[in-house]
């Protein structure tokens, strides 16, 4: 695969004495990211006992390590040679892509409680704010914060609003976001500061289910639209009511 | 008590008072970070261990973490508990008899048994292990409580009063041959009224912070060249106090405001138990169990790991300095203290040799 795009390490940092934090970026670059998830990728398939939780983010990535298995080594100096090999390693598959995961969003309704804020921010009516929200092609740049939260790229680039000044203190769970160049979808109550443009009624998490997390990082995501009384169904269905 | 007679000597426990906040916690969930699941688990690691040396149980078995007022539990069964970290008074009443249990040693309660941890002497967290321990679902690779996701423990929430919690099978089977173990090895064993009996010695147990300032050693984090240098200054030479609104996700520190020099953004990115993350407020949070895996707030520091079971057991209102150090230094502090902690379990781990 040729296209694949090369990344460099800026710096490896300890992230305290039992983590180790490898910076490639300083901004969102969708393509620096799939790099972290390809390498991340790698790193997870040498199976290393010595690490506990490998959590690639926006331009960085994060390996957890149990300390009691790595004698005296210095934590940075373990995981600087490791990444090197990884990024060196040309041989490694890449992961079959799975296929988009599409979200169903209710966007009338009071769900979509900023689309005219943002439609007077960005000169577009809130059913243009919508369509343009269903014509973006996202896909998931990490989750984390809290279990299944996913951070998406690929909002229409017309819909970029920066973050509100004011954040809200309990956004519902299945609530749609967006700010800047991403968009969010929030698993559980939890604080948001970002421009709401809908509500999913799926379950973004559940510890029973095969696949924990409806979102994984690198999963390209679509919207699609649904009326309230559709959005009601399936929310029985999930569980979310 | 359970009226029914058939299940009086169930393995189970009754909750009587569920105390402020007593959760399920073990070794953690490991291995699920990237999908936003911290590994969360006891507060107070050494604790827990300690805790599950004292009954025979495998170092991360599931226990009763408890904060500053314990619960009061009936055993349904015979069963062998340990208590360690906090030291909490511990009543046992079976019948007329009530009498108040030594610490820092295995127990053998009777069946029927009601047991009260009282409020925490000192320190924060105690850990209650039994013998066998407790039998909730392991739910990824773990049977601790994570709240804020309400998984994991006893319904992935803090116990409330008339909740049943099931303990192994075995809990009684095993506390009688564990507990006859122990009196083999010894010259007595003490008996506290019906309820009750111990051995007559007893852990050392950890010295626990009280009044004096608590030093806590940090290495440098990767945001400090964010910060004024009046506020790297501020954050290693003043004292901090927990404010009250501190919990297993977070400790918020009251002193001091830490201003950034450059305000821009961070970018999402993970974060670490014992994380100092520096929201736009200043004021400093140190990142704990239940922390969130990844955030958007400047670290100005990153708490050695051999330092965290010290900062869980300390109180709202108490207070600590932030004293630097170095990777290499932090990396021997750990193995310090896991090389101190393995003497004590390995002593534990001889008496129970037949």
């Amino acid at each position: 695969m040729g296209s694949k795009p090369a990344i460099r390490v800026q710096s490896v940092v300890p992230l305290g004495d039992t983590a180790v934090l490898i910076d490639f970026s300083d901004h969102l670059d969708p393509d620096v990211n799939a790099g972290i998830l390809r390498l991340a990728d790698a790193i997870r398939r040498r199976k290393l006992p010595w690490i506990r939780d490998v959590v690639p983010a926006i331009a960085s990535l994060a390996v957890h390590i149990n300390i009691n298995l790595t004698g005296e080594s210095d934590t940075v100096d373990m995981v600087r040679v490791l990444v090197d090999a990884c990024l060196r390693d040309k041989s490694q598959p890449d992961s079959a892509p799975r296929p988009p995961i599409v979200v169903p969003v209710c966007y009338d309704g009071g769900f979509g409680m900023d689309l005219q804020d943002i439609g007077e921010r960005t000169g577009f009516s809130a059913d243009e704010v919508v369509r343009r929200h269903l014509g973006s092609d996202f896909r998931v740049l990490m989750v984390g914060f809290v279990p299944g939260h996913p951070y998406l790229c690929g909002l229409d680039p017309k819909l970029a609003v920066p973050r509100r000044s004011a954040p809200r203190l309990r956004m519902p769970p299945g609530t749609v976001a967006i700010a800047n160049a991403q968009c969010v979808v929030y698993p559980y109550e939890i604080p948001g500061g970002w421009s709401v443009v809908g509500r999913t009624p799926l379950r973004l998490f559940d510890a029973a289910r095969a696949r924990p997390s409806l979102f994984e990082a690198a999963d390209a995501v679509r919207f699609e639209r649904i009326e309230r009384a559709q959005f009601d169904r399936i929310a029985q269905r999930e569980g979310t009511a | 008590m359970s009226a029914n007679p058939a299940r009086r000597q169930a393995p189970e426990v009754g909750v009587e008072r569920a105390g402020i906040q007593t959760t399920v916690q073990d070794g953690g969930r490991f291995g699920y970070q990237h999908l936003g699941v911290v590994p969360s688990g006891a507060m107070d690691m050494e604790s827990l261990l300690l805790a599950n040396a004292m009954v025979a149980n495998g170092s991360d078995e599931a226990t009763l973490e408890m904060v500053l007022q314990g619960p009061t539990l009936r055993f349904a069964c015979e069963a062998l508990i340990a208590l360690a970290g906090a030291s909490f008074g511990i009543r046992a009443a079976l019948g007329q008899s009530v009498t108040l249990l030594p610490t820092n040693r295995p127990i053998l309660l009777a069946a029927g048994t009601q047991v009260s941890f009282e409020h925490a002497q000192d320190g924060a967290r105690a850990y209650l292990a039994v013998a066998g321990g407790f039998d909730v679902p392991s739910i990824l690779g773990s049977r601790c409580t994570y709240i804020p996701a309400g998984f994991g423990g006893h319904n992935g929430r803090a116990l409330k009063k008339g909740d049943v919690l099931a303990l192994s099978p075995q809990a009684s089977t095993l506390a009688r041959a564990r507990f006859n173990t122990l009196h083999k090895k010894n010259t007595g064993v003490v008996c506290h009224g019906s309820a009750a009996r111990t051995v007559r010695w007893s852990v050392r147990p950890r010295s626990l912070p009280e009044d004096e300032v608590t030093l806590v050693r940090f290495i440098n984090g990767r945001h400090r060249a964010l910060f004024t240098a009046q506020a790297l200054q501020a954050f290693e030479s003043s004292t901090y106090r927990i404010s009250p609104d501190s919990n297993r996700m977070g400790y918020r520190m009251v002193g001091p405001r830490l201003e950034r020099a450059n305000t821009g953004d961070v970018l999402s990115e993970p974060t670490n138990l014992g994380t100092v993350q520096v929201p736009p407020d200043g004021a400093p949070i140190v990142l704990m169990a239940d922390h969130q895996t990844t955030g958007g707030y400047a670290k100005i520091a990153e708490i050695a790991s051999a330092d965290i079971p010290r900062l869980a057991q300390l109180r709202p209102g108490q207070e600590v300095r932030f004293a630097p150090c170095s990777l290499a230094q932090a990396l021997a502090l750990a193995r310090a203290a896991r090389d101190a902690l393995a003497s004590k379990t390995q002593a534990l781990a001889w008496q129970y040799q037949a």
